[in-house]
């Protein structure tokens, strides 16, 4: 199992460490409750050091992010980041993935770290033909995500650049505690504003440091990855593996927004999923909220009101903000209309929800 | 964490404090802080006679579900209110108000094979 460097941080702060896609990861501090609501509120830190970063860079860097990516890079300029995904040439997705645009010449893609191993295979081979410069920099770079409403009030102490008018995916690289060459990020998980920052391993516990003195005033605190889930889930995002994975595609994830069928983006599997755009698809994902009492997990099969299975819950939680049971699952797309009753086998009981528009929590 | 020397527990992490031919069935400290923060706890037995080991309920926390197990045979009398609309009672006291439900003792002498809190401190190493 590996550990990222912030593993004695961790330890200290009475983390409760499980593993997590071959990681040893903080799953809960404080506890689950608290944390999601501080992040909501204030202000959390999470350790996301185990994500995965290639570089793609060259003449070619271009044609290679575009030939593998579905949104359309062309459209990214230099210092803004994109939100997409890697299809797969089965009507599939690899994986979701953050692409940073530093010039026409320099990108950066920020990868699940379930499937780092996975994504580089894809994009290497996919690579061949092409011949850009890709290099894996997953175990060399470290990374933090700070959340919440007061992120990035607390951030600006640690730096002479203006962050606190920079806008929702761009990024800046600047000097960050002291540090040079720190890259900052307008971007996260769990829909309560902040950023994200990437940097060399030996500088991390200095970073780590300055992140919880400049929060403290605003209440930082470490954040497990089971708030992380609950952040995530009651904003409506795919999580790889539960909502998304080998076999859904883009366009039944309800990503059609990240999958752009424009001119000069003849991305893999372009033309299946256009097909699937036009023409229709036999599943879709939609979110739902109970109305009978109950809570949602993954793999519950989802039901119409005969009792007939229509799909399968993909993720599922009580969600803390609005104290309901909320999921995401895959129905027929007769049944993903918003207010559509359907029913949630829980453990055999058939209880009643109904398909509501994302996100779940609307701040 | 504390294990009462009053009570009697099980291997899955229940608690049992007897009162004549009634008990007072509750969760360990232990299993409270492995859920989590508690969310949610169904009992629809009440009133039902049930063997020992079978399910007398769920007890969900916000990433988890499990159910809850009669620690020996009896009669499930009464579902703690408090603590159906107030879950987190049982993170918070779970050998005090956070108790789950009543039973009546069908065989009293089941609880001879239940855990005193030495054994099921051992049991936790």
């Amino acid at each position: 199992m590996k550990a990222t460097i912030f593993k004695d941080k961790h330890e200290s702060l009475g983390g409760k460490m499980v593993e997590f896609a071959g990681f040893y990861m903080p799953v809960q501090f404080e506890g689950i409750n608290v944390e999601h609501e501080t992040v909501r509120k204030a202000i959390g830190l999470f350790d996301v050091s185990h994500m995965g970063e290639f570089w793609v860079e060259g003449i070619k860097a271009f044609e290679l992010c575009q030939k593998v990516s579905t949104n359309n890079v062309a459209a990214l300029t230099d210092g803004k980041v994109q939100y997409s995904c890697f299809p797969n040439d089965k009507g599939g997705i690899v994986d979701d993935f953050l692409l940073y645009r530093f010039n026409e010449q320099k990108y950066l893609m920020v990868v699940n770290a379930a499937n780092i191993e996975k994504d580089w295979a894809w994009v290497s081979k996919q690579n061949e033909s092409i011949g850009a410069k890709i290099t894996n920099a997953s175990d060399d770079t470290s990374q933090l995500a700070v959340q919440g409403p007061l992120a990035l009030k607390a951030m600006q102490k640690l730096t002479k650049e203006s962050i606190l008018d920079m806008e929702y995916y761009t990024f800046k690289v600047i000097t960050f505690a002291g540090i040079e060459n720190v890259l900052f990020s307008i971007t996260g998980y769990t829909g309560a504003g902040g950023c994200e920052i990437y940097f060399p391993h030996n500088v991390g516990n200095k970073i780590f440091d300055a992140v919880m003195e400049a929060g403290k005033e605003f209440g930082i605190k470490p954040i497990g990855l089971a708030a992380r889930d609950t952040l995530r889930l009651e904003m409506g995002f795919c999580l790889y593996g539960n909502d998304i994975n080998d076999t859904t595609s883009p366009i039944e994830a309800k990503l059609g927004w990240i999958t752009k069928f424009v001119e000069g983006n003849d991305f893999i599997n372009r033309p299946a999923l256009e097909k699937q755009k036009n023409e229709g698809v036999s599943k879709t994902l939609v979110g739902f909220e109970m109305i009978d009492k109950g809570i949602p997990r993954q793999h519950y099969p989802i039901l119409d009101s005969k009792s007939n299975i229509i799909g399968e819950v993909t993720s599922g939680t009580m969600s803390p903000s609005l104290k309901v049971g909320i999921g995401m699952g895959y129905v027929k797309p007769e049944f993903s209309k918003i207010d559509t009753e359907i029913f949630i086998d829980i453990r055999g009981k058939a209880l009643k929800a109904k398909v509501v528009k994302l996100p779940f929590y609307k701040g | 964490m504390k294990y009462p020397g009053n009570l009697l527990y099980t291997k899955d992490h229940e608690w049992l404090k007897i009162e004549g031919d009634e008990a007072y069935v509750g969760i360990t400290e232990f299993a409270q802080g492995e859920l989590g923060d508690i969310v949610y706890i169904e009992v629809n037995t009440v009133g039902e006679t049930l063997n020992k080991e079978e399910a007398f309920g769920t007890i969900e926390a916000v990433k988890t579900v499990s159910d809850l197990f009669m620690p020996v045979s009896g009669e499930v009398l009464e579902f703690n209110s408090e603590i159906e609309a107030s879950p987190d009672v049982v993170n918070k006291d779970p050998y005090g108000k956070g108790w789950i439900v009543k039973i009546k003792l069908t065989d009293l002498s089941q609880t001879k094979e239940l855990l005193t809190a030495d054994k099921y401190s051992e049991l936790l190493g």
